[in-house]
């Protein structure tokens, strides 16, 4: 098998969900020793180092128009590289821009696809792939029937490793791609610099319909600033309009695998725990001791969240910074 | 105006999923099912084009003679047609967008509107999957979305930390996110007539599986659980724990 692994920039920038899906790759390829290729569109720097995550070289298609996302540009240039290299297995990120580029890709190359996938094996048989159905109420293991074969995988999953320092080859690509090609494309982007989405976060702090009111957020803010954290929301908060969709976690929002997951006056709706109970580490702090979040925690509080997170913010303070 | 909307029947957001006898599906005798969510923004979607552009809004959806009744949703919100794309085995996404794409083709749609994603199997590729078999644009995640005299339009998409603004031009395919409208209700006189309004029946032609379900599991319980105190007092325990035990901070 021939991997070729999508590596996604924005303003330039590698996607450290990139690094973690090429990682993924590179374990996987490791026996039988597959090579492990990575494709990257638009200007984009510190290519060589991807060596360092297990890349034996990067085809890189500098061509500026793609430096925003263009997804009928996006999908003629990776199809050109996965074909004129001979790659059969392709594996992108399941962000916003993998998710979106990964079925077309697919149909392109004549290709079985497995979306948002949390575990990948190797055996006789080929790669099989875990991934959550149902928001995460249950996983389906799969094999990919067809010679060619597209995978995304879940931010926050996989670890990003760097086995070494060595760089790798970067190999110019052109793919030929005329105006025609660019049908559909990004303008621009607006994205808050202060602000981390839930679907990156390695930790989540968020509040649910206990909170009480939008005025009352400052104390999921207070705490998520002290550990760097990204500020989630119940689809209560958000439906009764106190937070913007975007934070909404559950199973009409995002599903989240983070390695930290402070649950704040939320009861655990079905829907909710869905979206986040793949979290590492679960905890609740509710003042209904019988509330279902206390069911998938590890450790919960029982208590008023107006008294417990400004404890809990106080003490995060003293303990990172001693 | 040309306006598709593929809609899909998939078990209410509350369902406690069994896994079934063969292992590899759910166990469906209790389960009771629904519009997909993100299918009623698409609706919506495609009834306010045909009100500010005229037209017809047909819906499409595939699967078991079941489905029916959830084409009848979409008619009592507004949509004037139904196509039922029938199957009795399970499709995979890929055959679902090929069952899609077979019947859509010949029928020219200026528009095709889709949820985000079905929120049963969770695959976020049905959309991109029929968009690219029938040589459109497929433009996902959308939360807003402005069409023009000429046939192009703006649509922002929902990214990490922000959005995306789109520019691209009809014909296409739109997948819509929560956000891009607010779908209406029902009324009386839409459900009264969702009753009469015809749904053609096309055989789905079936497409060999490119997916294959090995398994079907639930996600390990959780054991070590515990409630470490009660209000502020119990916050220091916490603190230890988290940094000792589970080691995150």
């Amino acid at each position: 098998m021939h991997f070729l692994v999508f590596i996604e920039q924005r303003n330039g920038t590698i996607k450290k969900a990139s690094l973690e899906t090429l990682s993924a790759a590179a374990v996987l390829a490791k026996e039988p020793a597959s090579p492990v290729e990575a494709v990257c569109l638009g200007t984009a720097s510190g290519l060589d180092t991807l060596g360092a995550y297990g890349a034996s070289k990067v085809y890189h298609v500098p061509d500026s128009r793609l430096d925003l996302y263009s997804s009928t540009a996006a999908v003629k240039a990776v199809t050109a590289v996965a074909t004129e290299y001979g790659a059969d297995v392709v594996f992108l990120p399941a962000t916003s821009l993998g998710r979106d580029l990964a079925p077309l890709l697919a149909v392109r190359l004549d290709a079985g696809y497995a979306a948002d996938v949390v575990s990948l094996a190797l055996d006789e048989g080929g790669i099989t792939a875990v991934r959550p159905v149902f928001a995460g109420k249950a996983f389906e293991r799969v094999r990919i029937e067809t010679p060619r074969q597209v995978y995304t995988l879940r931010p926050n999953v996989f670890p990003a490793l760097t086995a070494d320092n060595m760089s790798c080859p970067v190999v110019t690509f052109d793919a030929a791609l005329s105006e025609e090609d660019f049908t559909a494309r990004s303008v621009g982007t607006s994205i808050a610099a202060s602000k981390l989405d839930v679907a990156e976060a390695t930790i989540i702090v968020s509040g649910g319909r206990g909170m009480q009111g939008p005025e009352h957020w400052h104390y999921i803010e207070d705490l998520a600033g002290v550990l760097g954290a990204a500020t989630g929301a119940s689809r209560a908060a958000v439906d009764a309009g106190w937070r913007p969709h975007a934070e909404q976690v559950g199973q009409t929002g995002k599903t989240v695998s983070p390695n930290l997951y402070i649950a704040c006056g939320i009861s655990g709706a079905i829907q909710h725990l869905a979206g986040m109970s793949s979290a590492k580490v679960i905890v609740a702090i509710n003042k209904d001791k019988d509330a279902p979040i206390f069911q998938a925690a590890d450790y919960g509080i029982v208590g008023d969240v107006f008294e417990v997170l400004p404890a809990l913010t106080d003490a995060l303070k003293r303990h990172m910074g001693s | 105006m040309n306006i598709f909307v593929c809609i899909s029947h998939v078990p209410d957001t509350t369902t406690k999923i069994i896994i079934g006898q063969d292992g590899k599906s759910i166990d469906r005798t209790e389960v009771t099912y629904i519009l997909n969510p993100y299918d009623e923004f698409a609706i919506e979607a495609g009834l306010q084009w045909k009100e500010s552009k005229g037209g017809e809004v047909t819906a499409v959806c595939v699967g078991s003679p079941e489905v029916k009744e959830t084409i009848r949703k979409a008619f009592a919100m507004g949509v004037d047609k139904g196509i039922h794309i029938v199957t009795d085995s399970p499709f995979d996404s890929y055959g679902t967008a090929r069952a899609l794409a077979d019947t859509l083709r010949e029928r020219r749609p200026d528009v095709v509107f889709c949820g985000r994603q079905s929120i049963d199997y969770d695959g976020w590729q049905v959309p991109g999957m029929l968009a690219e078999l029938l040589g459109m644009p497929a433009v996902t995640v959308v939360s807003s979305l402005e069409l023009r005299e000429d046939g192009t339009f703006t649509a922002e998409r929902d990214i990490e930390g922000g959005k995306e603004t789109i520019v691209s031009r009809l014909p296409a395919l739109i997948s819509a996110q929560k956000g891009l409208n607010n779908p209406r209700y029902p009324k009386l006189q839409g459900i009264m007539a969702a009753k009469k309004k015809p749904i053609e029946d096309v055989p789905a032609v079936q497409t060999p599986p490119r997916v294959r379900v090995l398994e079907m599991f639930k996600p390990p319980l959780k054991s070590g659980g515990r409630i470490v105190g009660e209000g502020a007092g119990a916050v220091p325990e916490l603190v230890r724990l988290l940094h000792e035990e589970a080691k995150v901070i």
